[in-house]
């Protein structure tokens, strides 16, 4: 059996990309105390947005921009729940999920006609004779830039103390003369584009359109990955690289003479039971930041 | 002036409901603006636009209004479409439009609308089957439909409890079932001719002897066109390979586009685009692709050699001939009118400006083997199993 190891590299990287987006953004909120369901609607708006915007203008790069800005905008508008008021953060984020891809369906319906929504321009890709280097400059970003960047944030900067410092302990951040619902609705913005840029990814850069359903669970296996991360930044960045992986090599393995008995359900299951798998084991004594879930209020 | 902790506390608790309360409104509110249950009047004309979140806003003033008649649940045959009147067809999906199999009947359904031989009202994404049992109930007695045209999928058997219930409205849907007397007729998208001969192209045009289909899910009414599409490559190359991955989604290009290039990594160098996301795998690559439902060609005008059509006029234009003369639609199996010798599918006029050209001798095969096709010559075998992952098709 050969498989062709470089071109699954390079599946590796381009499946990640979304995925590593989405988690360091799910990352970043939940650090500072929030859970961030509406990651899902996030994405899903960022993909759409991006579409819709790059369509309009005839420039990817505006779309990009509208999608990351989309992004902040559901980031706060959690924010507005489970900050200012406080609510169930498990339904504020579910509840943001619904309503932004029902949204999102519904304008695609308004403005395409129940019709496919037609290409618009994508970022080609850099390098796209060379095995592996032949990647979109979001996946370059992503790997090169963001996941760097949050490391450094999170464990070298003021804002990212302050994240961690109301994350795990607002009261002590609250005393410490920290605003704590400043601090999480930065985040939560931040968190909120980092998704979008994970939405838009699918659309402005792998394919140039928008159909329904376009992310198709990568939210929630983002979710996933940050708990099995335990909320660091570099477990989550590799934990997206192992999904992405086994999702390469299932793609392989499922054309393969000698595995192409297998049922395909089942291999298409494989990257999802390998990041349950991985929970198992990695999910074990988990210390949650020490806020996680509670909304804060001076009592 | 003293508060007490407790009333603020509790005033908050109701801030807090009272929230979380806007938010699964406004979600709920959202989604079910998404579906699409507001029924648009005749197709075409935009009316979309005025789908709200409630349930029978019928659109412009082209509807028939049977209203008053109320015979308590069962519509009359004719009750809608007295002598002279267009009758009310009425597309009931599960599915949303956007999904390509949907997309090839409502666009039909518009045309014949368009026509003026039918007036068209739809309601799509009935995704649970007890969605599907309301919205029926709701348009046969509310609107008395003369013909109810729509996929059921997940949801057969409430359709045909419903169509059981209300025995003189015509069904006519989509399935692998069978017809039921009185009212349940049944079609389904046979495309095996177009597959069979966009397979032979495949098989003529293909250097690495490898051929790559992206599709769906492997169930029955997938498996027959992409096992066609096998029997076609067989036919014009015994040495060919085709490789084919489910991609276990109607709606995930991202993923279908990664199988994709998978395949091309195992040496595919023509693609068969079942679903969305492959045509942007072979443009990346410079490959040629074949669409799948409508002609894909404005998609990649350099790679897509041609697409598998769909054409439901002929099974419409049946029904509708058929209702208009005997005030009824009786249970039959409409499938032939898919076939290709009714007009029912068709391959797209073949592109020969993709990479590796087409030779001509593949495209006049091809091109002899649809004549044979349409006068009954050849028939395209069926075979519904599930296709295996890799098949060498001399082996």
């Amino acid at each position: 059996m050969n498989l062709p190891l470089w071109a699954m590299v390079t599946a590796m990287l381009t499946t990640a990309t979304p995925l590593v987006f989405g988690a360091l953004g799910e990352l970043v909120t939940e650090r500072a105390g929030v859970l961030n369901l509406g990651i899902e609607g996030t994405m899903y708006a960022g993909a759409f947005v991006g579409v819709l915007v790059a369509g309009s203008s005839g420039s990817v790069w505006i779309g990009l921009l509208a999608a990351l800005v989309t992004g902040v905008l559901a980031g706060l508008f959690v924010g507005v729940f489970t900050v200012t008021l406080g609510v169930n953060q498990h339904v504020a984020g579910i509840g943001t999920t619904l309503l932004l891809i029902a949204s999102c369906n519904f304008a695609s319906r308004l403005l395409y006609g129940g019709g496919s929504v037609p290409q618009v321009p994508k970022f080609s890709q850099l390098l796209p004779d060379v095995p592996v280097a032949s990647q979109y400059l979001l996946t370059y970003l992503a790997f090169l830039i963001v996941a760097p960047a949050m490391f450094v944030l999170l464990r070298s900067t003021g804002f990212g103390l302050r994240v961690r410092a109301v994350g795990d302990n607002p009261e002590a951040a609250d005393a410490a003369g920290i605003s704590v619902a400043r601090t999480r609705y930065a985040a939560l913005g931040l968190g909120g584009m980092l998704m979008a840029a994970g939405g838009a990814f699918i659309t402005l850069a792998m394919l140039g359109t928008f159909t329904l359903n376009i992310t198709n669970g990568r939210g929630w296996v983002c979710i996933a990955l940050v708990i099995f991360a335990r909320w660091r930044v570099i477990p989550a960045v590799l934990g997206g690289l192992l999904f992405a992986a086994v999702d390469a090599l299932q793609l392989q393995l499922v054309i393969t003479p000698q595995f192409a008995g297998i049922p395909q359900q089942l291999m298409s299951a494989l990257p999802y039971l390998v990041v349950i798998g991985a929970l198992v084991v990695a999910g074990r004594s988990l210390r949650y930041p020490g806020a996680y879930l509670k909304p804060y209020r001076r009592t | 002036m003293v508060v007490s902790p407790n009333r603020h506390t509790r005033s908050r608790a109701r801030v807090r409901v009272v929230a979380a309360a806007a938010v699964l409104g406004l979600a709920l509110a959202a989604c079910g603006g998404n579906t699409g249950e507001a029924p648009t009047s005749e197709a075409g004309d935009g009316a979309t636009a005025t789908a709200g979140a409630t349930t029978q806003t019928a659109g412009s003033a082209a509807g028939p209004s049977s209203e008053g008649a109320a015979t308590g649940g069962s519509s009359g045959p004719g009750s809608s479409a007295p002598s002279g009147e267009k009758p009310l067809v009425y597309g009931v999906f599960a599915t949303p439009l956007e999904e390509p199999w949907d997309g090839a009947i409502h666009a039909a359904l518009q045309a014949a609308a368009a026509d003026g031989t039918i007036v068209y009202k739809h309601t799509d994404n009935n995704d649970t089957p007890d969605k599907m049992t309301r919205t029926l109930t709701d348009v046969i007695t509310t609107e008395k439909p003369a013909i109810i045209i729509g996929d059921s999928f997940a949801a057969e058997d409430q359709v045909r409890a419903v169509a059981a219930k209300y025995p003189e409205t015509p069904f006519v849907f989509g399935s692998g079932g069978k017809t039921v007397d009185p009212n349940f007729s049944i079609f389904d998208n046979w495309l095996q001719d177009p597959a069979f001969l966009a397979g032979m192209l495949a098989g003529g045009m293909t250097k690495s002897n490898t051929i790559g289909v992206v599709a769906a899910m492997p169930i029955p009414e997938v498996n027959r066109i992409v096992n066609a599409f096998i029997a076609g490559v067989k036919e014009s190359n015994d040495k060919a390979t085709v490789k084919v991955t489910f991609i276990n989604s109607f709606f995930d290009p991202a993923t279908a586009k990664q199988a994709a290039l998978a395949q091309v990594a195992a040496g595919v160098d023509v693609l068969f685009a079942e679903r969305a996301g492959v045509i942007e795998a072979a443009k990346e690559k410079n490959l040629p692709v074949i669409g799948m439902m409508v002609d894909q060609k404005s998609e990649a005008p350099k790679n897509v050699v041609t697409s598998l059509v769909w054409n439901m006029r002929p099974t419409i234009d049946h029904i509708v001939h058929e209702y208009t003369k005997t005030g009824t639609v009786k249970a039959q199996d409409l499938a032939e009118f898919s076939f290709m010798k009714n007009g029912g599918s068709s391959i797209a006029p073949i592109n020969t400006d993709v990479p590796g050209g087409v030779p001509d001798t593949v495209k006049s095969a091809v091109e002899a083997k649809q004549k044979a096709i349409e006068d009954g010559s050849f028939t395209t075998p069926v075979n519904e199993e599930a296709p295996a992952g890799s098949t060498t098709v001399g082996g």
